[in-house]
């Protein structure tokens, strides 16, 4: 019952997979948020496995960057959503199309 | 064995906490769901001996993120049911295909790096932490300035956007102005 590399790298496919359904099936932008979230994490679980079976660092380090990254998306990210909510009041990707022809 | 089931344990929550998430129709319901499975996927780092990532992942995600969101959801109407797209088969089709080329390339992947090497291996006797600072603040010292340019231009940004007229509260004033403004914004 060893645990390898394998098994991270599947149970890593799995949120991704989960992530990417949340992203293809909301309609709600703070629900595809979420997913964007989930997809980051998932990538998170990758790297640290990949630094932890090989001695290195590295995977670590990039795992850093993307909670880093993550946070600054959500601030600006959430940010616009507020301001379109309080001038639409709607967040829904459908009241989006206003270039539609 | 202790590795085994604490693996087979988390990966079962964390898939629950993230379906549910992907899946409910409130949007409370799926904020929740999704701060326990952060939680949860922070536990594999501390198996992974990536102690200190574990702690991050805890404090910045279920501590800022989680929170930021919270307070987020305050300005929408989340206790409506979140409006569902019908999924196309196209969508079906790309999902699957998607997923399975995923699944392909994780199977083949460690055949093709068997001669992968370590770049910055991992010190001898001393801590995650320390490993994470050496290592953070030699190699990677560019990297890390950049964040936090970065974060700091988030910040500024988020402010100026969803900072807007907060200056003005709408509880401490009179009933008549507070109504004026109501009615700019909805003609605005």
């Amino acid at each position: 019952m060893e645990i390898t590399l394998n098994h991270y790298l599947v149970l890593s496919t799995i949120l991704f997979a989960i992530g990417l359904i949340g992203v293809m099936r909301r309609k709600n932008l703070l629900m595809l948020f979420f997913a964007t979230e989930i997809l980051l994490n998932s990538v998170n679980i990758g790297f640290a496995a990949i630094s932890h079976y090989y001695g290195d660092l590295t995977g670590q380090m990039f795992a850093f960057f993307i909670i880093a990254i993550a946070a600054s998306e959500v601030a600006v990210g959430l940010g616009l959503l507020v301001l379109w909510y309080k001038r639409n009041g709607s967040i829904d990707l459908d009241m989006m199309s206003t270039m539609k022809g | 064995m202790f590795e085994a089931v604490a693996f087979y344990l988390f990966a079962f929550l964390t898939i629950t906490m993230f379906y549910i998430t992907v899946t409910t129709q409130q949007a409370l319901y799926a904020l929740t769901a999704l701060a326990a499975g952060m939680i949860f996927i922070s536990a594999f780092f501390f198996i992974l001996g990536a102690d200190f990532l574990g702690v991050v992942q805890i404090i910045v995600y279920t501590g800022a993120v989680m929170a930021l969101y919270a307070f987020g959801m305050m300005f929408f109407d989340t206790t409506r049911d979140v409006v569902e797209k019908r999924t196309s088969p196209q969508m079906i089709f790309g999902m699957s295909t998607l997923a399975a080329i995923l699944v392909v390339a994780i199977f083949v992947a460690p055949i093709v790096s068997d001669n992968i090497t370590a770049f910055y291996p991992v010190v001898e006797g001393v801590g995650n932490s320390q490993q994470i600072g050496l290592v953070l603040f030699t190699k990677y010292l560019v990297p890390f300035e950049v964040a936090a340019i970065m974060l700091l231009v988030a910040m500024v940004a988020g402010i100026v956007l969803a900072g807007k007229k907060m200056d003005r509260s709408l509880t401490l004033m009179d009933c008549d102005d507070a109504e004026t403004i109501l009615q700019e914004n909805k003609e605005s």
